[in-house]
């Protein structure tokens, strides 16, 4: 199996363990990896609140780029927000003649043409769908039995493309912590919001979104993410929203693939979890 | 920009308009969203301002800059309106007017952009570098000065200076300016 890669800008910076860990993982798994050249920002939500053509034009380069590899035709995205932007491209060039057109002549610029051949596939939709558990199964070394795992999905890899999973009881991750010997954590904050960027620019509404999640994990061992960005709002307030409430709401938050990682017996490190914002240590003792 | 009025605003936004056309008013989209709270008029409300021309009001709230894209009100719609997309074009319209009211989320994604446009890629340092220094507030920063200690200790960001000279897709976004007018 293989695939083109395209990490995205928060996997090169605030989320490099996300990086490193995808890439071990799809190694062990057998998955080849082969990232798009010269890539560059999706816009992330910047350039839809910003520009309409912008916002197609950031992905379309990089699909475009994309479609000059020979290797695969299915492009994987661990990021949620970089998922959508690129998804969304693929989809509205089927639909959008005009929009198609005014695309290309933007890319042309840089002597690019998209065509609209290649396909955008989340992470969390290949590791469910394309790989094969029993290899996930195979290789855990049951040090994650007696755990109880949150799966926290976000929303940009759910909706609005309904793709791999339900869009508002989305359960592709409970296979894939169960694989490991864990047990999935019942709760329906899944699908829910994290806040977005509003953590940043309207710390008063993105905080209460991230505080009932993390007051709804209570109970948990720990949530498994798959966005950079409900990663770090989920990690990054904790402290803060725990003494706002007056209760402990620290919880360890890994990615997907770090804990699938761990859980086939790379060490902590490999899997960079000396990266992580929240504390991880109460987790790695009880798995041990 | 000095004052908008009723006219260009409603100029702006005649495409959103058209996209939410058959919106039949049932809240839906209020009932399913998580920032409502932090509103002062709802998504619905925002919705009929929107189709009886009400822009001057629409903009006077800041309900659309409280979207946080999670998609569940155009998941929801039992129109199958896409009205993340039209939140998406009234910040959009926010932006290109200028409005004052909106300056600090529109300084927020220029100066995103605007490390884009210099890098191909974002440089999470400079840009937040960029956004305190162009809101002119010295006492922001500090809210975030413990978790970017946190990041630089961790390597995960770094204190980088931007290149001189043409920016990385500079080209591109000149011929988007350029189609967009």
């Amino acid at each position: 199996m293989k695939y083109l890669y395209y990490p995205g800008c928060s996997l090169e910076g605030t989320s490099v363990e996300y990086n490193i860990s995808t890439k071990l993982l799809m190694e062990a798994l057998d998955v080849q990896l082969e990232e798009i050249e010269d890539w560059n920002c999706c816009g992330a939500t910047a350039a839809e609140s910003n520009s309409h053509l912008l916002s197609y034009v950031l992905p379309a380069r990089n699909l475009a780029l994309a479609e000059k590899m020979k290797s695969s035709k299915q492009i994987l995205v661990p990021c949620s927000a970089c998922y959508l932007n690129l998804k969304k491209t693929e989809e509205i060039i089927k639909k959008d003649k005009i929009l198609f057109e005014k695309i290309n002549i933007v890319l042309a610029e840089e002597d690019l043409v998209l065509k609209g051949d290649v396909i955008v596939r989340h992470l969390l939709d290949v590791l469910s769908k394309d790989v094969d558990i029993e290899k996930v199964k195979g290789n855990a070394q049951n040090k994650m039995s007696g755990l109880t795992i949150a799966p926290y999905y976000g929303c940009q890899c759910l909706r609005p493309f309904t793709v791999f999973d339900d869009p508002e009881e989305p359960h592709s991750m409970d296979a894939l912590i169960q694989a490991t010997g864990a047990g999935v954590f019942k709760w329906d904050m899944g699908a829910q919001c994290c806040g977005a960027s509003n953590t940043t620019t309207k710390p008063e509404a993105g905080m209460e979104l991230v505080g009932r999640i993390l007051k709804a994990a209570k109970g948990a061992d720990a949530i498994l993410t798959v966005c950079p960005m409900c990663q770090m709002n989920l990690e990054s307030n904790q402290k803060k929203i725990s003494h706002k409430e007056g209760i402990d709401l620290e919880i360890p938050v890994l990615f997907l693939p770090q804990f699938l990682g761990l859980a086939m017996g790379m060490i902590p490190k490999d899997v960079g979890l000396n990266l992580n914002l929240s504390n991880t240590g109460p987790l790695i003792q009880k798995a041990i | 920009m000095g004052k908008v009025n009723n006219e260009q605003l409603l100029e702006q936004i005649g495409p959103v308009k058209e996209m939410i056309q058959t919106c039949i008013q049932c809240g839906t989209c209020t009932a399913s969203c998580p920032n409502t709270e932090f509103m002062d008029i709802t998504p619905r409300h925002m919705w009929r301002l929107l189709l009886t021309d009400h822009a001057e009001a629409l903009f006077s709230s800041k309900s659309f800059i409280m979207c946080s894209s999670c998609y569940y009100c155009t998941l929801r719609c039992p129109r199958g309106l896409e009205l993340t997309n039209a939140m998406s074009l009234l910040k959009q319209a926010a932006s290109r007017l200028k409005l004052k009211q909106f300056r600090h989320s529109s300084l927020f994604y220029d100066a995103f952009l605007d490390s884009v446009k210099k890098h191909g890629r974002v440089r999470e340092m400079e840009f937040m570098t960029h956004y305190f220094v162009s809101m002119k507030n010295p006492v922001v920063p500090f809210g975030y000065a413990s978790l970017g200690l946190k990041l630089l200790s961790k390597g995960k960001i770094r204190p980088e200076f931007g290149s001189s000279g043409k920016g990385k897709l500079t080209a591109l976004f000149k011929r988007v300016a350029e189609l967009e007018g």
